[in-house]
């Protein structure tokens, strides 16, 4: 597959560049934090997204969807990085849709994937439990009760917890704490008795929350993929997200980029455009290498999702643990280069620069990967 | 399409009926490579083979058949290496004239330069050599100094280059000379080419840290040229100069990657792993994760230059990203080879040595445009950034 964008994608791409420029820029995220909005996101911009089908983008078609596929989905990833949309597009319309049209039963599938087509459901997945990512390890518990299941136990950084309608839940049914075997997939909605969703205040002003399970009663159904097996749909969603993340970080690196190459055009001291400064040209083009790179294994990771998902994991991990580091220093290099400017709320790298750090952390930093890829190259 | 895997039939049937089984060989080391020109010395089977592919001219496959190539489409040129590396067939020839030379002859050279010159190099019968850097020009090559005069019928040109991949072993050299004193330095620079075959053109070897001597120093000492042998413009070689840089510097970044062991596996074999059955050394194991990342990562951006190149986007100067990244990358991975080998990796042995590999890496970052041009180049076409 050449690695460049389809017409279609092509066409995606300048939509959600429009839409999101106009309608839903960094100040709107701006000014979600100055109000201290409850939801996190704006509720009409999701609706919008809806009627775009940018929430179907990963849905089948037999479920109302407009199956895309996840370069697709990247592309918007992207140009929500770029604009710093607040939105529960990662949570639902990547990794809920993942969730349940490659792990769900029938019936879940018929349930959830037309709601989230619609826009009308928002997902979330509870996975981590402690400050660093670690999908297999898991203390949180499931016992059978009846027929059905006795959920408790803690989750953290649970990305739009306090919003979503069904959380999807990570427990152990079976093994110890760091087993990858025992691990079961549950389907909890958020309002069952003996959820308590607490919104955690993010330096990235986004949508996270603790979530504590109190005896929570689910029936069989409510499992999703295979009991004890969980491990291979959890990575299959968190891989998804991942590529998802990729994507985002990779648009607000370009943004960042772009937005301090024109200011090294604009500014001038000692008489002098600082642009023509050979110390500031090399560490903008050093950084301009480091994106293009990035960009390139983001793409391969997004199209083997699409055509070889099972084979996609060592190229998800790579491109996470990149465009990670990537974003990461052209959110840096971006304040150094802005100067003081760059240090004040009312110029908008600090809000790139909180973005990318949260990006960066959510399902497994640039160690984690770094760490996971050596293993799975059997060293 | 059914012309396409036609073709694909009558490449696989022709290579299995004409590649002899010697060339299905991997390359021992770099000395199997055929270089060819009048001094170098084939086996029987390199010369064989070399024969049938030019015959057929497919040691050029996309240049034009009337300057002896194959004529075939990009998407035929494909499929004869997918086919070639089927068999594991080597490529029957790889020179500067393939590489560097020839596409820009295609570009800038008139009918008869291209037929005088691109038969040849497609035969593999001429063997040529780059003349670019002097002594006093390295990064600033502009400011060359190798003097060329009209003398009515004929040129003669005085000075030295540095720097010359192999020209002991070539035939022809491309020059670069001034051609005028008096205008600004970027504007009285020519291309020509010159025949080594003369008593005015000589070469000395330069021995690396690496002990080997890849490099030459070329002196003329009023060597003669003909007129119809400058390329393009008087006066505006700099055009094909820059042109030609392109190329060597896709090239050269392009080294740092494929038929290279992984630095992982070679790792595992000489530091082990421990009882988490990981590399045995923590710090070596997180720089060996992260370098494979990004070589990757790097792997992929190639071919998406390269796939952005034939859908009509992109830049040329992604050629110095690839150039700056490629040959970093490659010094990065050279020295993580030699971390893993420990005391093994610092013997003097034989020509494939991982020290002498690590040694001749520095240079990368240095010939064909330093790092510090390619980042000027970056700044300057790619990010529009200002000048002084």
């Amino acid at each position: 597959m050449a690695m460049v964008l389809n017409e279609e994608a092509g066409m995606l791409k300048d939509a959600a560049k429009g839409f999101l420029t106009d309608s839903a820029p960094v100040s709107q995220l701006r000014k979600l934090r100055d109000e201290k909005s409850e939801d996190g996101f704006d509720r009409k911009t999701w609706s919008a997204m809806a009627e775009m089908g940018w929430t179907s983008v990963l849905v089948p078609e037999a479920h109302g969807g407009v199956e895309m596929g996840y370069v697709a989905a990247g592309v918007i990833a992207e140009e929500m990085g770029r604009t710093l949309t607040a939105s529960p597009f990662l949570s639902t319309a990547i990794m809920g849709a993942t969730a349940f049209s490659r792990f769900g039963s029938d019936a879940q599938k018929s349930e959830w994937l037309p709601r989230i087509a619609a826009g009308d459901a928002i997902t979330a997945l509870a996975v981590d439990e402690s400050g660093k990512h670690s999908p297999s390890k898991v203390t949180a518990t499931a016992e059978r009760s009846g027929n059905g299941f006795k959920l408790n136990g803690k989750k953290t950084f649970v990305a739009e917890g306090h919003v979503a309608d069904m959380l999807i839940v990570s427990a152990r049914t079976a093994g110890s704490e760091a087993e990858a075997e025992g691990i079961t997939l549950f389907l909890v909605p958020r309002d069952a008795a003996g959820v308590a969703v607490e919104r955690s205040d993010m330096v990235d002003s986004r949508n996270s929350a603790r979530i504590t399970l109190d005896n929570v009663e689910v029936t069989a159904d409510a499992v999703l993929g295979e009991v004890d097996g969980g491990l291979k749909a959890l990575e299959g969603i968190l891989d998804a997200g991942r590529a998802g993340l990729s994507a985002e970080m990779s648009g607000s690196a370009q943004q960042c980029l772009e937005t301090t190459a024109d200011y090294l055009k604009e500014r001038k001291q000692f008489g002098a455009i600082i642009g023509t400064f050979q110390a500031l040209q090399h560490r903008a083009a050093h950084l301009y290498s480091e994106v293009e790179l990035g960009k390139s294994i983001v793409l391969k990771a997004l199209q083997t999702l699409d055509v070889a998902p099972d084979h996609a994991a060592l190229l998800v991990c790579a491109a996470k643990a990149k465009m990670g580091q990537v974003a990461q220093l052209a959110t840096q290099e971006a304040l150094q280069m802005h100067g003081g400017i760059g240090m004040t709320d009312e110029f908008d790298i600090g809000f790139f620069m909180k973005r990318v750090r949260v990006a960066e952390a959510l399902y497994g930093d640039a160690n984690f990967h770094a760490d996971k890829f050596a293993r799975m190259r059997n060293y | 399409m059914a012309d396409l895997e036609a073709f694909r039939q009558e490449a696989r049937e022709w290579l299995e009926a004409n590649c002899p089984d010697e060339m299905r060989q991997p390359m021992q080391s770099e000395a199997d490579a055929v270089w060819g020109g009048k001094k170098f010395k084939f086996s029987e089977p390199q010369k064989l083979w070399l024969d049938r592919m030019a015959e057929k001219g497919w040691t050029v496959p996309e240049w034009p058949t009337e300057y002896g190539g194959g004529g075939l489409s990009k998407e035929e040129a494909k499929i004869l290496r997918e086919e070639m590396r089927r068999i594991n067939a080597r490529v029957p020839l790889q020179s500067f004239g393939i590489w560097m030379l020839g596409p820009a002859l295609l570009k800038y050279g008139t009918h008869e330069q291209k037929l005088e010159h691109l038969p040849p190099i497609a035969r593999g019968e001429i063997r040529w050599a780059q003349g670019y850097s002097e002594p006093n020009a390295g990064s600033d090559l502009a400011s060359l100094m190798t003097k060329c005069e009209d003398k009515g019928d004929h040129y003669i040109v005085n000075g030295q280059k540095i720097w010359t991949s192999y020209a002991d072993k070539a035939d022809w050299i491309f020059v670069l000379v001034r051609t005028d004193f008096e205008a600004s330095k970027h504007n009285g620079i020519s291309f020509i080419l010159v025949d080594m075959d003369q008593p005015g053109v000589t070469t000395k070897p330069i021995k690396l840290i690496s002990g080997a001597s890849p490099f030459c120093e070329t002196f003329f000492d009023d060597a003669r040229a003909e007129k119809h042998n400058l390329v393009g413009e008087l006066n505006r070689g700099w055009d094909v100069a820059k042109y030609l840089l392109t190329h060597e510097r896709e090239m050269i970044g392009g080294m740092g990657s494929g038929g290279m062991r992984p630095m992982g596996d070679v790792a595992v074999q000489q530091v082990g792993l421990n009882e988490a059955s990981q590399l045995a050394d923590p710090f070596l194991r997180a720089d060996v994760a992260r370098a494979e990342i990004d070589g990757m990562a790097f792997m992929f951006t190639m071919e998406r230059v390269a796939d952005e190149a034939k859908a009509g986007q992109g830049t040329g100067a992604n050629s110095s990203v690839l150039k700056y990244y490629g040959t970093e990358f490659n010094k990065r991975r050279l020295e993580l080879m030699m971390d893993s080998s420990g005391s093994e990796g610092l013997e003097w042995g034989g020509e494939e040595d991982v020290a002498r590999g690590w040694l001749r890496s520095k240079g990368n970052s240095i010939e064909g445009g330093t790092s510090e041009v390619q980042l000027n180049i970056i700044a300057k076409r790619i990010l529009q950034l200002p000048s002084a």
